[in-house]
């Protein structure tokens, strides 16, 4: 495999809503920010993919209009994917394998605050048998949170404490959404949004856009005094009934974990895709992440959730950190689909 | 261009206009299953699986591969979803080419559909969303004043479109997974059916399906093994550009000819007219046949109506472009560029059955989408390059 490396990255700041600006808008001093600092001028980056998602923008061809946030003139390589960010990231590592580029430009974006998302995600659901009994987002992962709870992986209160340890980490993060100093007890007498999952336990609701450049061997040598090389990376699916999973564990984190390399190394730092509380034991498990490895240092999904970007987010931050000389080895990892259904991890390290 | 990469396996549906016999993961699994059985493979021997489909409104369904996932068995496999417009089923099959060609896997399905009567393509494409100019009458409203534009320019005869549509139709008539299958199909019958947009008729425009396409990819080895004569995958290529800009010509699209001018390159070709056997391309209205003629460099600019003219374009010709019928006899939006490739794949493999155009060994596989502005291609032999 050739060395590829995570070379710059951006990301707009998530909202609540993000009232002012659209997709192109939103998108554009992303992608301009992650081309500059890359050290690549944009017309020799070889290779551009995004990722985004066309129920959320509530209109089919979302990601056509967001082409002008790339200046595709002259006329550029080009793809998308209908799925997080961090799946277009794959999708441009695999190209620079072929050896057909050697620098690719990732975006991604999402603007989630124009619908309903948790009932917008009922569409991603088995049309005939499942989705039409009106289930929400909300609703299943409820379900992989009392799974969780009822194996004794997790208790409400522990689960509080990771909603009071990513915000307080949030402080210092000043792209997140929600950060502060909660107490738990306040977050405990909070009610049920589906039992037994509180506020606190689920995502905000983000609008955000975040943008990578990867580089192969000498030219990301060239362009970054400390590219975070991509040491293993692999993805992979379940099924999506939730009847037919072990919703209290997470097989295909497991199994991409050991097909990027993860077990038996030393992980520093960790960005998980960990959107709801009851995610961060179930991954920790899968990736056998020890209490030593700090886990979403940025705050994670629970402080910013820009859908779409949420994964593409997380090999930002935590390429930064390698590349910031903050950790040498750092994981990332990516989700899509109900109850963690497909999962993507990758080991970033510097040299 | 990194490791070889061959088709071992082809399968399509019958396409038709409502396949109310299967649900979205019986019509993938029928494409799949017989993609599976060309390559006499079976479910667990595949690394990895790409689905591509058109926006995923046309079914209501929101990334539909996560629920389509068991059906395709891709359960503990990797599973990608690609969409780039019309032109995703061939942008599909060229990411599946990269994983093979990456050395990242040995074996790839890739699959594309669509199943257009679970929901309704023209009202998807007619959503008005605040400071966007809406399509409102679908495809046809945005690719009709193109054709117009191009008839200006060209002079082509008013029957240019009429001749193409003929051809098409009776070349689906030796398809036996076509949609549109018109048994008398003639001249007058074409040139009488209504003007839906100025100047596509009803019987030069493709209809909307129910229908997938799946291949299997395989690396060198496993090409080798396979049980029938692969198709090589010698160049893959894909080029966007905006869809709209000051000065931007629609009609024959700069990123159409850039895309078309790198995969010659990669292909080794320099004489495509000559060197290439046989095409098949991505015509949704009869009239871009011409128009695509000259954007992939077939014939000169204001010339590609004469192709069809003269017959070169037919089964018989010197170029046969759409052996299967194209996309005028079936459209399964989402598959309809992977069926494109997936014909020239059949056609160096020999295996086209009726449409097989005698000794073709090299075939371009063509899909374009959005406002003419996104493009993938791919060339195949018979022979690794």
């Amino acid at each position: 495999m050739r060395p590829v490396a995570i070379i710059s990255f951006a990301q707009a700041p998530s909202k609540r809503r993000e009232a002012e600006r659209n997709e192109v808008e939103l998108l554009m001093p992303v992608v301009a920010e992650a081309v500059e600092r890359s050290g690549i001028p944009k017309r020799e980056i070889g290779f551009t993919v995004s990722g985004s998602c066309d129920y959320v923008a509530g209109q089919p061809f979302s990601f056509v209009s967001a082409l002008d946030a790339v200046g595709a003139w002259p006329p550029i390589t080009e793809s998308h994917v209908e799925m997080d960010g961090a799946f277009a990231l794959y999708e441009a590592w695999v190209k620079i394998q072929t050896g057909q580029c050697d620098s690719a430009l990732v975006y991604a974006f999402g603007k989630s605050s124009m619908g309903d998302l948790p009932a917008v995600l009922n569409l991603q659901l088995d049309p005939y048998y499942l989705a039409p009994l009106g289930v929400d987002s909300t609703s299943l992962e409820a379900l992989q949170a009392r799974m969780l709870l009822e194996r004794g992986g997790a208790s409400e209160r522990s689960l509080a404490e990771i909603a009071v340890r990513v915000r307080r980490a949030a402080k210092d993060n000043p792209n997140a959404q929600l950060r502060g100093d909660f107490e738990i007890e306040k977050l405990l007498a909070e009610p049920y949004l589906a039992s037994p999952l509180r506020e606190h336990d689920c995502p905000p609701i983000s609008d955000g856009a975040a943008a990578v450049v990867l580089a192969a061997g000498d030219l990301a040598r060239r362009v970054s005094k400390r590219p975070a090389w991509i040491r293993g990376i692999d993805h992979r699916i379940e099924v999506q009934a939730l009847g037919l999973r072990d919703l209290a564990r997470s097989e295909s984190t497991a199994l991409a974990a050991k097909k990027a390399g993860v077990p038996g190394r030393r992980i520093d730092v960790a960005e998980l895709h960990a959107a709801y509380t009851h995610h961060e034991p179930i991954l920790r498990a899968a990736l056998g992440l020890g209490e030593d490895v700090v886990v979403n240092p940025s705050g994670g999904p629970l402080c910013a959730n820009p859908f779409m970007a949420t994964g593409l987010v997380r090999f930002g931050e935590a390429a930064m950190r390698v590349q910031e000389g903050r950790a040498k080895t750092a994981l990332a990892h990516a989700t899509s689909g109900p109850c963690l259904q497909q999962n993507l991890v990758c080991v970033l390290e510097g040299d | 261009m990194g490791q070889p990469c061959a088709v071992i396996g082809v399968g399509q549906t019958k396409h038709d206009v409502k396949r109310i016999d299967v649900s979205i993961a019986g019509l993938v699994r029928e494409a799949a299953e017989r993609a599976l059985a060309d390559a006499e493979l079976d479910w667990n021997e595949i690394d990895a699986v790409v689905v591509g489909k058109a926006p995923d409104m046309f079914e209501g369904v929101m990334m539909p591969e996560l629920y389509l996932a068991e059906a395709l068995g891709a359960a503990g496999k990797p599973m990608l979803r690609v969409h780039t417009a019309g032109s995703v089923g061939g942008t599909t099959a060229i990411v599946a080419a990269s994983l093979v060609e990456a050395g990242v896997h040995e074996r790839v399905l890739t699959v594309a559909f669509e199943k257009q009567s679970e929901s309704n393509a023209m009202w998807a494409l007619t959503i008005k969303v605040p400071f966007q100019q809406s399509i409102v009458a679908g495809a046809g409203g945005y690719f009709a004043p193109l054709i117009r534009a191009y008839m200006r320019r060209s002079g082509a005869p008013d029957d240019t479109g009429i001749r193409v549509a003929l051809k098409d139709r009776q070349n689906a008539l030796k398809n036996p997974y076509a949609h549109l299958v018109f048994p008398d199909i003639s001249f007058e019958q074409i040139a009488g059916s209504p003007m839906l947009w100025d100047p596509i008729r009803f019987l030069e425009t493709c209809p909307s399906s129910d229908g997938a396409c799946a291949m299997v990819l395989g690396n060198e080895s496993t090409a080798k093994r396979a049980p029938r004569k692969p198709a090589w995958v010698h160049a893959t290529a894909m080029k966007s550009e905006p869809t709209m800009f000051a000065g931007r010509d629609q009609v024959n699209p700069q990123a159409g000819r850039d895309c078309a001018a790198e995969l010659y390159k990669k292909a080794g070709i320099t004489d495509p007219r000559r060197e290439i056997d046989c095409a098949e391309i991505y015509v949704p209205f009869s009239w871009f046949e011409p128009m695509w003629m000259e954007n992939l460099g077939f014939a000169e600019e204001g010339k590609g109506w004469e192709m069809t003219y003269s017959g070169a374009t037919a089964l018989t010709g010197d170029l046969p472009v759409n052996m299967s019928g194209g996309v005028l006899s079936s459209n399964p939006i989402g598959a309809s560029g992977m069926l494109r490739f997936a014909e020239s794949a059949l056609q160096v493999r020999g295996m086209a059955g009726e449409h097989q155009v005698d000794g073709a060994k090299r075939a371009l596989g063509h899909a374009y989408g959005g406002g003419s502005q996104f493009f993938s291609m791919w060339i195949v032999g018979d022979q690794p390059l």
